[in-house]
This record gives C-alpha cells, sequence and structure tokens, in this order.
C-alpha cells in the first residue's frame, strides 16, 4: 500500500512539474509579443484557479445529491424501480456535454454559476449509476444475513451496503471528476473562465503555444486527479 | 423569440445543419473504422503492441477537442476536414479497444480447432475470430458513434459546421431559442443512434 502511494505520490510530483515547466516555457520563450502579452504567470494561474474551482463545485455538488439520490433509490420501497431509473440514467448519460452546457445556458443565462450547474448536472450520472449498480450488487445473502442478526436498516446500511459498494461509488467519482476536468474547458464558451479561456484565445490570434497551454495544463490535472484516484481506489478496496 | 416562430422561421437551416452534421459523422466513423479494425487486428497478435498503442490512444482521449480541432486548423483548412480529422483520433480508442478485446477473448479450442480443420489464418480471422468479436465490435461502434456526435457539435467552433453553429451562434447572438434548439436536436441525435445501434446489437445476439 506504501508502495503505491509513493508511485502516486511521483506520479503526481512529475505532472506538477511538467505544468510549470509548460507554463514556464510559453511566458519566457513566448513565439511574439502577442503571447507574451496574453500569457503571464499571474493570469495563468488565475485560470487554473477558475478551472479548479469550477471542477470542485460541481463535483461537490454532484456526490452530495448522487449518493443521497441512489441510497434513497435501492431502499426496499424503491427497489422495484432500481432498473428503470438505470436505464433512464444511462440514456441521460449519451447527451453531449456541450449540449448540457448549451440547455443550462438557454435557462441560467451566461456565468460561472452556468457551467458549474451544467458540469454538476453532467457529473451526476456516473456516480448516480455507480451508486446504484454498487448498492444493487451487494449480495441478497448477505442482507439478510445481516438483519437476521438483528441490525436495523440504518445499521445495515452503513456497516454492510455503503463499504461494500464503496469501490464502484468511488469509481464513479473518478469518472466524474475526470470527464469534468475536461468539460470544464466548455465553460469559457460561456463566460465562466478557466483554462478553456487560453485554447479559445489562442485559437483567435492563431498562435499554437497559447492552445497548447491550455491544452496541455488541463490533461495534467485530469492526471494528477487519477494518480490521487489510484490510493482512493486502492484504500476503498481494503 | 419564442421555439415555434424560431422552428418556422429556421426549419430548412435546422435540416441542413443535421444533414451536415451526420455527414461529418458518418465519414469520420467509416475512415475510424476502418482504421480501428486494421489496428485492432494488428494488435490482437501481440499484446505488447496492445499495451502500447491502447495507452497512447487513451492519452490522446485526454487531449482536450477543442484545442485539438483549432490545432488541426492550420494544418488542413477551415471546413468539415479538421472535423472528421478529429473525431477519428478521438473514436479510434473505444473502436480499437473493443476490436482488441473482442479479437483475444474467443476461446482458444475454437481456434485450435479451426487449425486442425485446415483452415488458414486469413479465413480464420475472416470466418471465426471477426464473426465471433463482432458483438464487442459493435459496441464500440457504439461507443464511438454517441461520442463522435457529441464531440463534432464542438468542431463548428472552428467552422465545421453542423448543429453546433446552433449553440455557438446562440450564444454570441445572444439567442436562447436557437441554443436549447441546437443542444435538443444534438441530444436527440445522440440518444436515438444509441438505442439504434444497442437495437442491432440485441438483435444479431438473439
Amino acid at each position: 500500500m506504501t508502495d503505491r502511494r509513493l508511485s502516486a505520490g511521483l506520479k503526481v510530483g512529475a505532472y506538477l512539474a511538467a505544468a510549470v515547466a509548460l507554463t514556464l516555457y510559453v511566458v519566457e520563450w513566448p513565439q511574439d509579443s502577442l503571447v507574451a502579452r496574453l500569457v503571464t504567470f499571474p493570469h495563468v494561474l488565475a485560470l487554473t484557479g477558475q478551472h479548479l474551482a469550477i471542477v470542485a463545485l460541481s463535483s461537490v455538488l454532484a456526490i452530495l445529491t448522487a449518493v443521497p439520490l441512489g441510497l434513497m433509490l435501492t431502499r426496499d420501497w424503491a427497489r422495484q424501480w432500481t432498473p428503470r431509473v438505470v436505464g433512464f440514467v444511462n440514456v441521460c448519460q449519451t447527451v453531449p456535454s456541450l449540449a448540457v452546457v448549451a440547455l443550462a445556458v438557454g435557462l441560467l443565462g451566461i456565468g460561472a454559476t452556468t457551467a458549474i450547474v451544467a458540469l454538476w448536472l453532467y457529473a451526476l450520472l456516473p456516480i448516480l449509476n455507480n451508486t446504484l449498480t454498487g448498492l444493487d450488487g451487494v449480495d441478497a445473502a448477505t442482507l439478510q444475513a445481516a438483519r437476521g442478526m438483528g441490525m436495523r436498516p440504518g445499521r445495515v446500511l452503513r456497516r454492510i451496503e455503503v463499504p461494500l459498494a464503496l469501490p464502484l461509488i468511488v469509481a464513479g467519482v473518478r469518472t466524474a471528476v475526470t470527464v469534468n476536468i475536461g468539460s470544464a474547458i466548455l465553460a469559457a464558451f460561456v463566460g465562466g473562465g478557466g483554462l478553456g479561456d487560453l485554447i479559445i484565445a489562442g485559437n483567435n490570434i492563431s498562435r499554437v503555444q497559447v492552445v497548447v497551454l491550455g491544452a496541455g495544463l488541463p490533461m495534467l490535472m485530469a492526471l494528477i486527479v487519477d494518480a490521487l484516484f489510484d490510493v482512493a481506489a486502492e484504500e476503498t478496496a481494503g | 423569440m419564442d421555439f415555434i416562430s424560431f422552428l418556422v422561421a429556421y426549419w430548412p437551416t435546422l435540416i441542413q445543419l443535421t444533414a451536415e452534421h451526420l455527414g461529418i459523422i458518418v465519414v469520420a466513423m467509416a475512415l475510424s473504422l476502418a482504421l480501428g479494425l486494421v489496428v485492432g487486428i494488428a494488435i490482437s497478435f501481440s499484446p505488447r503492441a496492445a499495451a502500447i498503442v491502447l495507452g497512447i490512444n487513451g492519452l490522446l482521449m485526454t487531449f482536450p477537442s477543442l484545442a485539438l480541432f483549432s490545432l488541426l486548423v492550420p494544418v488542413l483548412g477551415i471546413g468539415s476536414a479538421p472535423a472528421i480529422a478529429g473525431l477519428v483520433v478521438y473514436t479510434q480508442l473505444p473502436l480499437v479497444r473493443n476490436v482488441y478485446t473482442g479479437l483475444t477473448g474467443i476461446d482458444p479450442a475454437l481456434i485450435e480447432a479451426a487449425e486442425g480443420m485446415g483452415l488458414t489464418p486469413l479465413k480464420i480471422l475472416w470466418k471465426i475470430k471477426l464473426p465471433l468479436a463482432w458483438p464487442a465490435i459493435l459496441t464500440g461502434i457504439r461507443t464511438a458513434t454517441v461520442m463522435g456526435i457529441g464531440i463534432g457539435a464542438i468542431a463548428a467552433y472552428v467552422g465545421a459546421g453542423g448543429l453546433g453553429v446552433l449553440i455557438f451562434q446562440g450564444i454570441s447572438r445572444n439567442n436562447d431559442a436557437m441554443v436549447i434548439v441546437g443542444a435538443i436536436l444534438i441530444s436527440a441525435i445522440s440518444i436515438l443512434t444509441d438505442r439504434l445501434l444497442a437495437r442491432i446489437g440485441d438483435r444479431d445476439r438473439s
């Protein structure tokens, strides 16, 4: 387990170093004065912060809504509907992220809130799906045994169901967060800021350096989060 | 502007953009499927090559599509070419991975039996392996196509046309009806395509 942590730590360090190096390269060796004026350390840092804030807020909201919803939908009184809900969630998951963002614009106008709401809804689905599948997959005999031992429903939920479903729930969160880091680029279209701003600005002035920086930073961010989830997956599986 | 008047005023444009979008997807998927089959079959003979190719594909997938389209424009020009090229890149991973897992998941006893019957490797591939791997390949096609429809919408930003035009123009013109109609059309096409390909898969299985 410590091996796992060490390698995750090394990976995170390497990706962070790569992100700093990439930014440093563009700031110190800009293609021309246009790039030099556009890309400065404080600006890149601010955009990275916005990107992280959008992803963090939407992901936390998604976890806080999807997990309780999943718990509720797998209680006895709702159990008969679980397969249908899973089917519905799967259909919704085929809706592209840009369409979700666009729908949010139609309803809420532009701004960071729109981006956060859109990403929240988009992240909700994989987490809900995995929560439902995880809880639904808990062996009925195990549940019966727990009940037979005199455990009350709340205790069965806390001590048996959630721990057994946790690896799948964490996997759902992992998918949601990594996908969200990529989708948060779309926030730039709706005035939500984030690293997508760099890609759009780079595209508008057609400077490859800026586009690559705007693409590279979220990529490295996703790799870092993925490495961290490697550790989380290990912890919850044990 | 309300929906009804928007739909009445714009329906020819909506049909044209939908056709444009579907055209890009069909061309990109045809190219991607051909490439994915060749690569998938090639790597099914070597686990090491498979690990490398699938790893590179996975990394390419995380490259933001908006940036890739933007980088392809100076190379391929404005229009549908960068969109098609970008879509081929993004749809490779699900295709190659499913072709690979489909081909390598076949019971070795079946292959041995075919060899014992004196079938040539090419015949084994054509008559035994590909038909048995077909359900997995079809699942890959489904995932890739649905993904492609969504990513294809983003390509409208770099002038590729398609339904994404409604979203981007709607946002810059502050035309909510246009944005929402675009979003609904793209979502509907994604869902319908997914259902359709799922049904084909179910029919083939039974």
